[in-house]
């Protein structure tokens, strides 16, 4: 894992694995999607409507795997001090925040015609909101400051104390009385969901891992190569 | 400990003397609790409604406006460069800020809004309530608007980002506080368990913010 600290070989190992990435993200999307749009039956009560499901859980699954990648790579950045890690939490976080925001448009868009409202104020849907609010003050805090290695310290901060939202987010419709439903693929007594609904969410998921690995890899190593022209224009500037 | 009072005490004397201090929190308190019957207008038993939630976005906000007077003046003087090499540990100079904050802006405006609460028809009945869970929550306000003034000290526009940093961290302080406030009239067995958990929450913050904080300004030292 150190050895790959070293921004020049993470660079080049990421050359090698990103057409892979790309390549199993782009047919697990196209399985993925044949299967929850043309193969998974229609739900009895919700229609054609349960489809959305389909785009929203994985999401939200990824919202909240972007929120603690974010966090554990600004934790790794606080106690090894690796650039590199700075980097991974620095680019996750607006593909993350992408995410929250495909997670809670697609949920107003379903709970428009299956609960009659686009939006209520309830324990899950509140806290999801809080998180991209999190998301959006992280990033803020990017832009604020110009010196990078102060940035991603105090940026490294503001992510580690957000990240107390994550749990609250996975265990509001248990702790609380909600609209939302309650987990039902991780469970203690195995899935409650019917295989034909669960394969496809399951390969959507794993499209949606996929879709983030790419992007982020794509994203770091923009991020790397930013970081090295400035540093070449700044020394162009004083030599 | 000594020095830990005596920075508090310092804190504390420097908000009262200079202008904009507690005063001024005061002050927007009040403006902000007229222009909400303006804006809404005056039916009185709307407003009773309005008023618990009201007056806690109004603590909320004015906590949050108070907050540049935290760090800012001591890093723009170099008494906080000092501090930092001083001999009491960066943890307790945030917490020594933090609870100079508290009782120099929450701790009054808590203590005042049952009062300020009647330009609002406030209900008789929640004056204690309010001011009990007000005085318990914004202390952890307080802790929290240290931790985000300590993130911007230094930054030029500050104001825009603190708001944005700190107010998701503000939301589980006014859903217990207003559900500890209003249990009175609605659920009363709900005033309890609200009232435990606010307590928790400041308790919580009371441990880690100022590490957090700590933290953040030596990252802006280095």
């Amino acid at each position: 894992m150190q050895a790959y600290a070293n921004p020049a070989r993470f660079n080049a190992l990421a050359l090698s694995v990103l057409p892979w990435c790309a390549g199993i993200t782009v047919l697990l999307f196209a399985v993925g999607l044949y299967y929850s749009l043309v193969v998974a039956p229609q739900d009895y009560q919700q229609g054609e409507t349960v489809r959305i499901m389909f785009i929203h859980v994985p999401a939200a699954w990824m919202a909240l795997a972007c929120y603690s990648v974010m966090a554990l790579a600004s934790a790794v950045a606080i106690i090894w001090r690796h650039p590199l890690a700075d980097v991974a939490a620095k680019t996750a976080a607006p593909i993350g925040a992408c995410f929250t925001f495909l997670a809670l448009f697609t949920g107003s868009l379903w709970g428009k015609p299956m609960w009659g409202t686009w939006w209520v104020w309830d324990a899950r849907l509140t806290s999801v909101f809080v998180l991209f609010l999190l998301y959006l003050g992280y990033i803020a805090i990017w832009q604020a400051i110009e010196e990078p290695a102060r940035a991603a310290r105090l940026a490294a901060i503001v992510a580690l104390v957000g990240f107390i939202n994550v749990p609250i987010i996975k265990y509001s419709v248990e702790w609380w009385n909600s609209l939302h439903q309650p987990a039902s693929v991780l469970r203690a007594d195995g899935p409650a969901i019917h295989s034909s609904i669960l394969t496809p969410l399951l390969i959507m998921a794993g499209a949606y891992t996929m879709l983030f690995l790419t992007l982020h890899l794509i994203a770091m190593r923009t991020e790397i190569m930013k970081r090295r022209i400035h540093n070449m224009e700044q020394a162009e500037v004083q030599g | 400990m000594t020095v830990f009072w005596s920075l508090v005490r310092r804190d504390l004397v420097l908000t009262l003397r200079q202008g904009g201090g507690a005063g001024m929190a005061l002050g927007f308190f009040l403006t902000v609790l007229v222009l909400l019957p303006l804006g809404i207008g005056p039916d009185l038993n709307f407003l009773q409604r309005l008023a618990p939630g009201a007056l806690w976005i109004t603590l909320l906000l004015s906590v949050l406006l108070s907050t540049d007077r935290i760090f800012a003046p001591d890093y723009e003087d170099g008494s906080l460069e000092l501090m930092t090499m001083g001999p009491m540990p960066l943890e307790l100079v945030a917490l020594a800020k933090s609870v100079a904050h508290w009782l120099g802006t929450g701790l009054p405006l808590a203590i005042l809004a049952p009062g300020l609460g009647v330009l609002l028809n406030l209900d008789t009945l929640l004056f204690g309530p309010i001011m009990l869970a007000m005085v318990l929550g914004s202390l952890a306000l307080s802790l929290l608007a240290c931790l985000g003034a300590a993130v911007t000290v230094g930054l030029r526009r500050g104001g825009m980002i603190i708001s944005l940093l700190i107010l998701p961290l503000y939301v589980p302080v006014l859903i217990f506080g207003v559900a500890a406030t209003n249990s009175v009239t609605g659920v009363p067995e709900l005033f309890g368990p609200s009232m435990l958990i606010l307590t928790a929450i400041s308790l919580a913050s009371l441990v880690l913010a100022p590490i957090a904080a700590a933290a953040a300004v030596r990252a802006h030292m280095t």
